[in-house]
């Protein structure tokens, strides 16, 4: 089955796509030695800047590089045009959704989407119902994973709302390819990704709180144990702004302050990488240590920004996935771009029978799950395994939802000293904030494992570059 | 800046200190073992320890080889090399966005480097046989990385106040570690004059010269000719000198004040009234005065006088209360 995914280099026996033909060539022409000395460049040059991510649960060596493959992957213009298209109407209209469903709930009310689906979701939070958000903004960074089918098209696989991670593998990636491949890459027209960080603190900025003119901007990082610490340090740093944990910030009268060595600083826009249950210990999970008592009051006030909002989580749950499409032509009355992997709702009797009869051919997924944790592979699980989730969604059935297992893309990969297909999918990152912005390209992570639909960095996947070509 | 990132940076800067203060007085050691009667080399060991102030669970145990294996790689030592570059590291990764690429990538292959687990089978096998060439060369390596990371901290990270933390741990730790030394000879040698019989002790000032980077520079003031006052004057207050008791405290008290005069604030007064305290009995003693007295009483003086220097930056930059700072 897997055989008929689309291939990102090859149009069929032996041909290329028009735009690999040059990327092929140059490749032909290393020998392989030379291409070993290259990737073991980039290997070290990744590990000595220590460009980890951190192993939850081993021993030995908590952290690993995140595995990178040279060969990068190419996207024409006109493809990225679609793409581009899609995810601003995509993240557009998820906006309009949560200012709708934590307000008025008119989506609710016309029955599009159903009320216990939204206030059963693990991310719901009750506390956000009719809080006024800086510019309606709910969602200021989204990292959307595309997949695509065997003809080509991209599609949805799910959307990472809360605190998407990845984005600095994307630039120093790109970095190190420019590095390893200068002549390579000067010959294609790429469009440049380096503005990301820029563009993140002028998205950052524009959700200050009213009154604020020169607002103190900080990243909020559960601490250096967390697996993304990389990339908080990075895009910190890399934005001039503080790099804070929870124990650097207290409140006092609903203000938000930092800990500094001339005292105390007020905060006004918190760009968080902790998740809603963690932030505050007082509002949230009590028992939390990453969190600032009182955030919540602070951010109720209206005297500080978070990115992304509380409560966003709503709209990555997985079974909340499936009704996108219609929630996309509701706000603003359009056809969806990018189209949706087919979902079945277990809460659904006739598709719950279904699943049930097919787990063998489907991928079942917790809802409120990510990081490839919480899934059963169907084509690649043991009986055990399915009959166990088939417990698992009959004891729970609003928990899980399922998708026919889809043979995404693949794009050769340096595997020893050849190349072989690899699965990857493509995340790219979605800023909101005066306006979308979408830096072109994205994180293409690649299943490193031959035949593995699983990309995430925590069960074994990669990455590579992303080129988006300017015409 | 922010209190937890003054408070990692100064660690970081200290621990660094710390493991090239140990490497230094192993390297030093080692080498004028080899020139040495046995009998004297157990009192040099006891003297090592007791400069780098009596680690717990370490004893001499006649085998000098082994001694330095406990001092450079046991990680259940908090002062050995190891434990000190692992926790400079550890601190650094906390405030990775707050200091430079390079300085980072340097003292991250230097953990690299060292924690390489076949780095301790080696050093410790081929030490303990007949090649003596490994610790050396492996304590060489340190100290220079050490060096290396002092020269791009100095030239690659903006000298505001994040670089006066870094001085301030630095010299923190230089002037107690020199007072300590100074201590520890001074326990052994100053003390006791009729010990020094075996016509050795020249190599023994020499040692402790070098232990403190010092011998080139003392020659250049004073010439070869080693005579203990002229040492511990110049150990002690010599002005120029960067590992000189006195040198480091003006540099500590330098970096205080660019701190100070950042934060504006008049509450640092207890701070200034301890430094300049200390930096002037240093800045106005001779050291006549100084060797007349009870010099050991002066140097842990001097050691009780850095502590409390360090409780009161604590008290005023890292871990002050909230309340008093939301009156004020």
């Amino acid at each position: 089955m897997l055989d008929h995914a689309y291939d990102e280099m090859f149009t069929g026996l032996g041909d290329l796509h028009q735009h690999c033909e040059p990327l092929l060539e140059h490749f032909s022409l290393l020998p392989s030695e030379e291409l070993q000395r290259r990737k073991q460049a980039a290997d070290l040059s990744f590990l000595n800047q220590g460009i980890t991510f951190t192993v939850y649960g081993r021993e030995e060596g908590t952290e690993k590089i995140f595995p990178y493959d040279l060969i990068p992957r190419i996207i024409t213009a006109a493809e990225w045009a679609t793409v581009e298209h899609g995810l601003t109407q995509r993240i557009t209209a998820l906006n309009l959704f949560l200012k709708d469903i934590y307000n008025e709930g008119r989506i609710l009310d016309d029955g599009i989407v159903p009320r216990e689906v939204v206030y059963s979701c693990k991310h719901y939070r009750r506390q956000m119902m009719g809080l006024q958000v800086p510019r309606n903004v709910y969602i200021a960074v989204c990292g959307t994973d595309l997949i695509r089918l065997e003809n080509g098209e991209f599609v949805v696989l799910e959307d990472n709302l809360r605190v998407p991670s990845g984005v600095s593998y994307m630039l120093t990636n790109r970095r190190v390819m420019k590095r390893i491949f200068p002549q390579l890459f000067r010959s294609y027209n790429v469009r440049p990704i380096e503005q990301y960080t820029q563009l993140l603190l002028g998205t950052l900025r524009s959700l200050a709180p009213e009154g604020r003119p020169e607002p103190n901007i900080v990243l909020l990082s559960p601490g250096v144990f967390n697996s993304a610490y990389f990339e908080h340090a990075y895009l910190a740093r890399q934005m001039g702004i503080e790099l804070v944990e929870g124990r650097d910030l207290v409140t006092h009268d609903n203000v938000v302050y930092m800990r500094t060595t001339i005292g105390l600083r007020r905060v006004d826009v918190i760009y968080r990488r902790v998740d809603d249950d963690f932030i505050d210990p007082l509002a949230f999970r009590g028992d939390s240590i990453l969190g600032v008592a009182g955030l919540f009051n602070a951010y109720r006030a209206g005297n500080v920004t978070l990115a992304n909002a509380f409560g966003t989580g709503v709209a990555d749950d997985k079974a909340l996935y499936a009704y996108v499409p219609e929630i996309i032509k509701y706000y603003l009355s359009e056809e969806p771009v990018l189209k949706n992997v087919e979902t079945y709702l277990l809460t659904r009797p006739k598709e719950r029978q279904h699943v049930l009869q097919n787990l063998d051919k489907l991928v079942v997924k917790a809802v409120g799950e990510s990081g490839g944790y919480g899934m059963l592979i169907g084509p690649q699980s043991t009986k055990a395994e399915q009959e166990d989730f088939a417990r698992k969604i009959e004891a729970d059935p609003r928990n899980y939802i399922a998708q026919p297992t889809i043979s995404f893309s693949r794009a050769p990969c340096l595997i020893g000293d050849e190349l072989q297909p690899r699965h990857v999918d493509l995340r790219p990152y979605v800023l909101y904030g005066d306006k979308v912005t979408i830096v072109p390209g994205g994180l293409t992570r690649v299943a490193l494992n031959q035949g593995s639909l699983v990309v995430n960095s925590s069960q074994g996947g990669g990455s590579k570059d992303t080129w988006v070509l300017s015409q | 800046m922010l209190s937890r990132v003054a408070d990692s940076l100064y660690w970081m800067s200290r621990y660094l200190e710390r493991a090239e203060h140990t490497t230094r007085l192993l390297d030093v050691n080692l080498n004028l073992m080899l020139d040495e009667s046995p009998i004297s080399a157990e009192r040099r060991w006891q003297r090592v320890l007791q400069a780098l102030g009596k680690p717990k669970n370490i004893e001499w145990t006649g085998e000098p080889y082994a001694l330095t294996q406990a001092l450079t790689f046991d990680t259940e030592n908090k002062a050995s090399i190891l434990s000190c570059i692992i926790a400079a590291r550890e601190n650094s990764r906390h405030v990775r966005e707050q200091i430079s690429t390079e300085q980072w990538h340097r003292l991250n292959s230097l953990y690299l480097q060292v924690t390489r687990p076949e780095m301790q089978h080696r050093t410790q096998s081929e030490a303990l046989g007949a090649g003596m060439t490994q610790p050396s060369e492996f304590l060489q390596s340190v100290m220079e990385a050490v060096h290396q990371f002092q020269g791009v901290t100095d030239s690659t990270m903006n000298h505001g106040e994040g670089w006066q933390f870094i001085q301030v741990g630095r010299y923190i730790e230089r002037a107690c570690a020199t007072a300590l030394l100074l201590q520890a000879y001074h326990i052994d040698l100053w003390g006791h004059p009729e010990r020094m019989a075996d016509g050795n002790e020249y190599l023994d000032w020499m040692g402790l010269l070098r232990s403190a980077t010092a011998f080139e520079a003392y020659c250049k003031v004073y010439t070869a000719d080693l005579t203990p006052d002229q040492i511990f004057e110049f150990l002690l207050l010599d002005e120029e000198f960067p590992h000189s008791v006195r040198f480091s405290i003006d540099s500590l008290l330098c970096a205080l004040e660019k701190i100070q005069g950042d934060s504006g604030k008049s509450r640092a007064e207890g701070l200034r009234r301890l430094s300049g305290r200390l930096q002037s009995s240093l800045s106005y003693s001779s050291v006549d005065e100084i060797l007349s007295l009870d010099v050991l009483a002066y140097l842990s003086s001097i050691q009780a006088q850095c502590r409390a220097i360090h409780e009161t930056i604590y008290e005023l930059y890292v871990d002050y209360s909230i309340q008093a700072a939301l009156a004020g």
